[in-house]
């Protein structure tokens, strides 16, 4: 069962009727060939149109839309003995920030993201993609052993935020974003991140201070969600899409405010339409910026990461 | 330029503030709701004679505060992108800002001085949370690392005074971009081997406690300050629960482990000068360079 978008409400309706016509012509023997192609045409046109003027809003619903590869896909598809890791190793394990080890394109590399998760039991044992500081404590964990055994780090981020709750506070939230932030920025070996989904402000640049930021085409990466903005600053969460135009959330604004280095093609209509295909794309752009980072000596990635990240809105 | 930041911009203030003074010679406490004569509480350095609350104060007062005998120089700092994304809410972001210039006199919220703390030099960088409740964009982030760099060239202690809301998110990604950048700042510092120490005030939370200010070698937090990552709305909205009885105040805060102390405002300065002596293996009465180490 597909899950439609409210923009996507035409490609539904013509979907369901190359469908019908299917279901129609199983039992007699109507010819339907040309009016199928007819119709699937016309999906593609639909989808070509729709898709190459989706407003911030929209690529808000598509960033979180159900059907969009996780974590879990990613790894599953990009890497061969990918061996999951657990703990913080002082409080516990989080499922909704994963990470383990695992071979990419024939190289070792350590792999950390948030796993939103799938169906309703899922997205509760993941917590939704909102981890706690024992999540946040284990990527540091990963990380340092990362730069003890000289293994790139992958991140994949897809985040609404981290857990605002009272253990979460307890333990220190704040400390362990800090904590991951310092890590990624004085690793000796590659961070590539790619935001897949959607970046939620500190749970998101925890994981995503990275050599080289990829982002797909229609996922978002912002300072706060747009309902939170809408309700702060509007005081109204009704107004989320004028903060979702106000915010420049999408791939290509934060191209143009060089906030990131790449954006990640995603097939025709979203990678929650053809999961796989998007997987390999990602993983094609993830091998080449790679190549690039691991050829530079680690004083010159250490120094490069830090003054990227001093460049970023610097008057010029 | 310090002469201009220092003896011309109070004097426009004073004479731009001197009305509205009239009407504020009484301050009443958050807290216990006194009234308090304003030379009283500025006496008692905007702590409330009767029940001890600690009032917010800006980087003027943290100035006067901290450095021997008050005595300080600011740090200019550089220029940045002014409304970058040329946001609009129900306001336009760029009169925001000029309103709160024209209400701080000042033209951001953090400000960077440098002096001495009990003979030990020192960076101070201050956040006002008068201006934009301290909120974190792109002047905040070169701010620190102004104050990191002149903490490193002067062989000086950095001291951040954090009081604020979160990132400016009129800034949008260019605010959660400071988190980096504050964060390399810190580690300027570190690197530098030159003590780093945060005083998180009423209020800090959002992405500066996630970033700069949960960085301190040294983690001091002042009495009853509100110190978190979410805010306590968002997390009751979230949980639907009644938070605990002073949940994310500093005393809770420094009884889960997160922070090394909590000290009066009256004390502030001394701590502050004993901590440093102590790092930088210096003697508290005199300023004398660190030895030599090979």
């Amino acid at each position: 069962m597909n899950v439609f978008l409210d923009f996507e409400k035409p490609v539904a309706e013509l979907e369901g009727k190359i469908k019908e016509l299917r279901h129609v012509a199983h039992g007699g023997a109507l010819n339907i060939g040309d009016e199928v192609a007819r119709l699937e045409a016309r999906v593609e046109q639909v989808l070509r149109q729709t898709y190459a003027k989706l407003t911030p809003w929209q690529k808000m619903q598509v960033a979180r839309h159900p059907d969009r590869p996780h974590f879990l896909d990613y790894v599953g598809h990009l890497l061969t003995d990918f061996t999951p890791l657990s703990g913080d190793r002082s409080y516990g394990d989080d499922a909704a920030l994963l990470g383990g080890i695992g071979r990419f394109r024939g190289r070792s590399v350590v792999v950390i993201g948030h796993e939103k998760g799938k169906g309703t039991d899922g997205r509760v044992k993941h917590n939704f993609g909102m981890a706690h500081p024992e999540g946040y404590r284990k990527a540091i964990r990963l990380m340092e052993m990362a730069d003890q055994f000289g293994l790139p780090v992958l991140t994949f981020v897809d985040t609404p935020g981290a857990y605002p709750g009272v253990g979460a506070e307890e333990r220190g939230q704040a400390e362990a974003i800090a904590r991951s932030i310092e890590t990624c920025l004085g690793l000796d070996v590659p961070l590539i991140a790619t935001i897949v989904g959607e970046g939620g402000s500190g749970g998101a640049i925890a994981l995503a201070t990275g050599d080289r930021v990829l982002m797909f085409e229609h996922a978002v990466y912002s300072v706060i969600s747009p309902e939170g903005c809408a309700s702060i600053l509007w005081r109204n969460p009704a107004k989320a899409r004028d903060a979702a135009d106000a915010l420049k959330l999408t791939a290509m604004d934060l191209m143009e405010l060089k906030v990131i280095d790449v954006v990640v093609s995603e097939p025709l209509g979203g990678a929650h339409r053809h999961p796989d295909r998007a997987i390999e794309l990602l993983g094609n752009a993830i091998d080449e910026v790679l190549s690039d980072v691991l050829a530079e000596s680690v004083e010159t990635r250490r120094q490069r990461r830090r003054d990227k990240y001093l460049a970023i809105g610097r008057l010029t | 330029m310090n002469w201009l930041t220092n003896f011309v911009r109070p004097k426009i203030g004073s004479l731009v503030r001197k009305r509205e003074s009239r009407e504020n010679l009484w301050t009443k406490c958050p807290s216990c709701g006194q009234i308090i004569f304003h030379r009283d509480l500025a006496k008692n350095q905007s702590v409330c004679p009767n029940c001890d609350h600690h009032l917010r104060i800006g980087p003027n007062d943290r100035f006067a505060n901290l450095f021997d005998d008050g005595a300080h120089e600011r740090i200019a700092l550089p220029e940045v992108p002014t409304d970058p994304l040329r946001f609009r809410d129900t306001k336009r972001y760029a009169d925001r800002l000029k309103e709160n210039r024209s209400k701080t006199g000042d033209d951001e919220a953090v400000i960077v001085a440098h002096g001495n703390i009990v003979g030990q030099p020192a960076v101070i960088a201050a956040q006002n949370f008068a201006f934009m409740a301290g909120s974190m964009g792109l002047a905040a982030g070169e701010a620190l690392i102004t104050a990191a760099r002149e903490a490193v060239d002067r062989n000086a202690a950095l001291i951040v005074i954090a009081a604020a809301g979160g990132a400016r998110m009129q800034e949008g990604i260019l605010s959660l971009m400071q988190m980096p950048r504050t964060v390399v700042a810190v580690d300027m510092v570190r690197e530098a081997r030159l003590p780093y120490v945060v005083v998180l005030t009423d209020p800090t939370t959002g992405g500066v406690t996630a970033s700069y200010a949960m960085l301190g070698d040294i983690a001091i937090a002042e009495p009853g300050a509100l110190i978190g990552f979410a805010g306590p709305r968002v997390i009751e909205d979230t949980i639907r629960e009644q938070l605990p009885e002073g949940f994310q105040r500093a005393e809770y805060l420094l009884a889960h482990g997160m922070i090394d102390m909590v000290v009066h405002r009256h004390k502030l300065r001394e701590t502050l000068g004993r901590i440093l002596s102590l790092l930088m293996k210096r003697t508290t009465t005199d300023n004398i360079p660190r030895a030599a180490t090979s």
